[in-house]
């Protein structure tokens, strides 16, 4: 029996009322996180990662709202917690990391300040304790000097001691969660390179869950566990790293691995995906994908596939049906 | 001797005055503070030839870029562009000339266009510009051909740019470059605001459109990936400087300068072959208060003090004539 998880997300839906209708962001998004486990989060640019980590924290921006499912932590419900209850729980409980660094300090406040009013906020210690445990926590996350670095202002940092400074800032309640949007993105990959190893380091040693959003495989392949593809608002498909990224189920997980330039690769044309990524408005009827999947079928345009269970995978494709219940006899 | 080089780069520099005001600088006791963006690179572009630059934040590429498209004016250094010298024609008509045949691709889709402009619009400019049509009905009619090329509707071009996304912005940036004829592309980081299946699209088009027209690049980009499948050669910059220079597949195979090493390293491993990594050490250092010497030496698993005293110079490895380093270690044969 594994651990019970720390993360259930079962059936979320997230929906943005309009003047011309109800578009759906995040429609029908179940899955788990086990202790000590990274999820990876993959999809390009509106597929719904971002609302789905947002809908989480319960920090949807109105008029967004979770309009349908459950948020799970350890067991107990949290997406429909009052703003006063869930205060508590962001930060003290689920540590953030966003995209930005910059964004994510306030540059009129030492980097020291920040981290100090954080701890005080959510565990009983004294000014001089935090700031004590402040110093251990940027010299664990590998800024060197962190008893003078400590008095700093963001702006005195680069972008990759920034980051380093926002784990820490997620890291000082000692979270259960950890949720990371596009945690790398604005970095070099030298930088990248090295704060993937401490997100995972830091993860392994202190058994936090990490939920990854990023639009990178390789960072994913390098990072997760598990991993998950949305595509137009729903999970394409969850299942182990390596199946997914080396023999993918669904069509447009394996258009995506073929449409990434490798550094192994023969150099031959880039297997394309034609078409984008749905509008909100205009989602196609049936399977989303329908209409940019080169093995689409009539079954595909009519009716809307359900997780199915394949080797150790869910898939959301009608392809993968028969495979199933093969399995099955 | 084979003919010269399509494009020839020869010592190119930049430095960018970042001081203070005068009366700051006399007040507070400060000297002038200048900043080398780009130092002494050189590189040639044969026809029909990508080369491709690649390198972090602040290593100068999108500078070299646009000294080489005309852009910006060198510090010091020539560009030639067909046995022209760009920056040394006093000859207005010529330098005009020169310029129909250099277009460029910008990084941000949402941001190169005009967005109170039809594409039609946009993209017939150049054409205007250079008076490359007679009437209107020609330019009408080139304007459906490019977008045709592109991969878009002949009447897309009565739209305006938010109608498309972002794919489809950049394929009307290519039409667009595109619409002036010319021989030489330089594109930078053309990729790097699209998603990975839209970018497959992009680079497939950047490709077959090579391909078609017989046209020279000049990519820029931070993706090794990318550039590895785009490119013939690939220049490794590092703080304003060339540190490798060497056929794609070379590099690939046997980086040898430090950083490229390091570089090639730091990728996430999309094949999940667990080949071993070493750790990335330390960060790029402020381009303003450069380290003495190689400029890299800070971050150099094999310093030594040469290194902290010399700067090294890019140098043919004896038994790959195409294949240039900049680095005292290589070249003493330590590593």
């Amino acid at each position: 029996m594994p651990d019970a998880p720390v993360l259930s997300v079962r059936n979320l839906r997230v929906e943005f009322p309009t003047r011309r209708g109800t578009l759906v962001a995040v429609d029908d998004v179940s899955f788990d996180i086990a202790p000590g486990e990274v999820l990876g989060i993959v999809g390009e640019s509106g597929a719904g990662k971002s609302l789905t980590g947002a809908a989480i924290i319960g920090l949807l921006e109105p008029p967004g709202r979770i309009a349908g499912g459950e948020v799970l932590l350890r067991g107990q419900r949290i997406d429909n917690l009052p703003r006063e209850l869930m205060r508590p729980i962001r930060g003290k409980r689920i540590g953030m990391v966003f995209q930005d660094p910059l964004t994510s300090l306030n540059p009129l406040y030492r980097v020291g300040e920040q981290i100090i009013e954080t701890i005080r906020t959510h565990l009983p210690l004294s000014e001089s304790a935090a700031r004590a445990r402040a110093i251990e926590l940027l010299t664990e996350v590998g800024i060197q000097g962190a008893d003078q670095r400590i008095d700093s202002y963001p702006h005195e940092f680069s972008g990759g001691m920034r980051q380093r400074v926002v784990l820490a800032l997620a890291l000082c309640a000692e979270p259960e969660l950890i949720i990371a949007d596009e945690p790398t993105t604005a970095l070099d990959v030298s930088i990248q390179a090295q704060i993937i190893q401490l997100l995972q380091r830091l993860c392994r040693d202190r058994g936090t869950a990490v939920m990854l959003i990023t639009h990178d495989m390789g960072v994913i392949a390098e990072t997760a566990h598990r991993v998950a593809v949305m595509y137009a608002g729903r999970v394409a498909e969850i299942g182990p790293v390596r199946e997914v990224v080396k023999s993918a189920h669904h069509p447009y997980t394996r258009g995506l691995m073929g449409a990434i330039p490798s550094l192994e690769g023969t150099g031959d044309r880039l297997t394309q995906i034609p078409g984008s990524m749905p509008r909100l408005s205009a989602i196609p009827k049936g399977c989303a994908f329908n209409p940019r999947c080169p093995q689409v079928f009539d079954r595909c345009r009519i009716e809307r596939p359900d997780p199915i269970h394949v080797d150790n995978s869910d898939v959301a494709c009608w392809l993968a049906a028969p495979q199933a219940a093969e399995a099955q006899r | 001797m084979s003919a010269p080089p399509f494009v020839d780069v020869k010592g190119l520099s930049r430095v960018f005055d970042v001081s203070k005001p005068w009366l700051n600088r006399v007040i507070e006791g400060e000297e002038r503070k200048l900043l080398r963006a780009v130092t002494d690179v050189s590189f040639s572009i044969g026809k029909r030839e990508t080369v491709a630059l690649v390198g972090e934040s602040g290593s100068g590429k999108s500078t070299v870029a646009k000294m080489v498209v005309g852009l910006l004016q060198p510090s010091a250094g020539s560009v030639t562009i067909d046995g022209v010298d760009m920056w040394s024609i006093a000859d207005a008509e010529k330098r005009q000339a020169l310029r129909r045949r250099i277009q460029m691709i910008f990084q941000d889709p949402y941001a190169s266009l005009n967005p109170r402009w039809r594409v039609g619009a946009i993209i017939a400019d150049p054409i205007r510009a250079f008076g490359l049509a007679k009437d209107r009905a020609e330019i009408d009619h080139q304007v459906g051909e490019l977008l045709r090329l592109v991969g878009l509707d002949p009447a897309d071009g009565a739209k305006y740019p938010h109608e498309f996304s972002g794919g489809q912005r950049q394929r009307i940036c290519i039409a667009r470059a595109l619409s002036s004829n010319p021989e030489f592309l330089v594109a930078d980081e053309p990729t790097s605001a699209l998603d990975v299946s839209v970018q497959a699209q992009i680079l497939n088009l950047m490709r077959d459109l090579q391909e078609r027209l017989g046209l020279t690049y000049l990519f820029i980009s931070h993706n090794l990936a990318v550039v590895r499948h785009m490119a013939t050669r690939i220049g490794v910059m590092y703080l304003g400087r060339v540190v490798e220079i060497a056929p794609t597949a070379e590099l690939f195979a046997a980086p040898r300068h430090p950083y490229a090493r390091m570089l090639l390293d730091a990728v996430p491993d999309l094949a999940m072959s667990g080949r071993a990594r070493k750790m990335v050490e330390g960060e790029i250092p402020n381009p303003i208060a450069p380290p003495p010497g190689c400029a890299f030496n800070p971050r150099c698993p094999a310093v030594m003090d040469r290194c902290r005293r010399e700067v090294p110079v890019a140098e043919a490895l004896p038994s790959m004539p195409a294949h240039a380093v900049a680095c005292h270690a290589v070249a003493e044969g330590r590593i």
